[in-house]
């Protein structure tokens, strides 16, 4: 009788923990597919395409990259609107930033679980370590997020199986639970000793990194945004606009998103048509989106603000171009605000 | 054989990707699709969703600010 050839979902992140994941379920002859998802927040890809200056990076999708180097298939999935409310609604709150780890893990497995079971799968596997993470990776929480995705003992962790009661791949002998690992806690040594074993040289960051929800400096930006608005919800533009150029708030009723370079000028170009924006007349300078109701004293405030990020700022008078929303573009000269009347408060 | 277009202009990436490989699951082996993207992200991943996914990049090539990969649907997907 032919042994039934068992197939694994894995989530992959790009890391090296779910690559490490996926070669120790290959080396068990299951065949495994990889799912990567997409929620918006992701830092790889896009950042390093906007900017000029990191046009010469190399710019991969890591988790394809990953995919690539095991010979698996990969699947990316957008769950950008599912996603909103795993972050605006985080059952299990926040980390130290807007991250809603424990949400986001239970989340992700939840969606693999009914990819799963609509291509006949037989298990899900993940990167996970016990203790690596002190959310979603801790021995209280490792079983939450196996329960409330729905996946209970279809969750596989092979890095740190063997500190986990088994699971039905386990006990049902598709896996050999001896050849699976009981890694535990922050240390790397081990991923990287296995990485080593496997003779896998180059990988990306260690695990971690990979989402704009853990940096201090978006989250405070994302907060700025919904108490400017007054509600929170998001829109992918608005989640993307966070990522790119200076971001100055003079005060609630308005902000200015300012390129800092050619490319995030050539990237802000694609939104100015649902914005007011400012731009100088005679010299280069940054393009100026503005995100709010600004009154006429703000407009002229913003365009002395774009005059202090153009070529002519050191001049006494700088012409600025000023397009209303659904109006217009007039011409404004102003003086160049003076940095030292920027207020450090200002800046998101 | 059919030959379709996917506008993915203004997507950063993995959107193009996600975009194409959603188009790929409608269309039959044989079938051309050209994708149209700005991010030079694309340039990268498309080819490389489309080697792990068994599909075959004709060609990339870039007009004005576009970037245009042309790929023919695999038999594998």
């Amino acid at each position: 009788m032919s042994k039934i050839q068992r197939k694994a979902v894995a989530l992959i992140s790009g890391g090296l923990d779910s690559m490490l994941a996926v070669r120790v379920i290959q080396d068990q002859g299951i065949h495994v597919e990889g799912i990567n998802f997409y929620t918006g927040f992701c830092v790889e890809g896009h950042t390093h395409a906007i900017r000029r200056h990191d046009r010469d990076k190399k710019k991969r999708n890591n988790a394809l990259w990953v995919a690539e180097q095991l010979g698996i298939k990969l699947h990316i999935i957008d769950v950008i609107e599912e996603y909103k409310d795993v972050l605006l609604t985080p059952k299990h709150g926040y980390g130290a930033n807007l991250n809603p780890c424990l949400d986001c893990k239970s989340f992700m497995v939840g969606k693999a679980v009914a990819w799963m079971q609509e291509k006949n799968f037989d298990f899900i596997i993940t990167g996970e370590v016990l203790g690596q993470r002190p959310m979603s990776q801790r021995r209280d929480t490792l079983p939450v997020v196996a329960r409330e995705s729905g996946a209970h003992d279809l969750l596989l962790r092979p890095l740190c199986a063997k500190l986990m009661p088994p699971t039905t791949p386990e006990l049902e002998g598709w896996v050999d639970r001896e050849r699976l690992h009981g890694f535990n806690g922050r240390s790397r040594k081990p991923q990287i000793a296995l990485a080593r074993h496997y003779n896998i040289e180059e990988y990306a960051q260690p695990a971690g990194g990979c989402c704009f929800l853990t940096d201090a400096s978006y989250s405070h930006k994302l907060t700025d945004l919904w108490q400017a608005r007054q509600h929170r919800d998001y829109e992918l533009d608005d989640i993307m606009l966070l990522k790119v150029g200076r971001h100055i708030r003079p005060n609630p009723d308005f902000k200015l998103i300012i390129g800092r370079e050619e490319g995030e000028n050539n990237f802000l170009e694609g939104y100015r048509y649902r914005f007011t924006y400012l731009r100088p007349s005679d010299c280069n300078g940054a393009l100026v989106l503005v995100d709010g109701k600004p009154s006429e004293l703000d407009l002229n405030l913003a365009a002395r603000i774009t005059a202090r990020f153009c070529k002519n700022r050191d001049l006494s008078r700088v012409k600025i171009s000023v397009t209303p929303l659904g109006e217009a573009t007039r011409e404004l000269e102003v003086e160049p605000l003076a940095p030292e009347n920027i207020p450090g408060t200002w800046y998101l | 054989m059919s030959t379709y277009s996917l506008d993915a202009r203004r997507l950063l990436c993995p959107m193009p990707v996600i975009k194409a490989q959603n188009r790929v699951a409608e269309l039959h082996p044989g079938d051309i699709l050209e994708v149209i993207c700005t991010d030079p992200g694309a340039r990268n991943d498309i080819p490389a969703w489309c080697r792990i996914n068994g599909h075959r990049v004709l060609e990339i090539r870039e007009q004005d600010r576009d970037i245009i990969v042309l790929l023919e649907v695999g038999h594998d997907d």
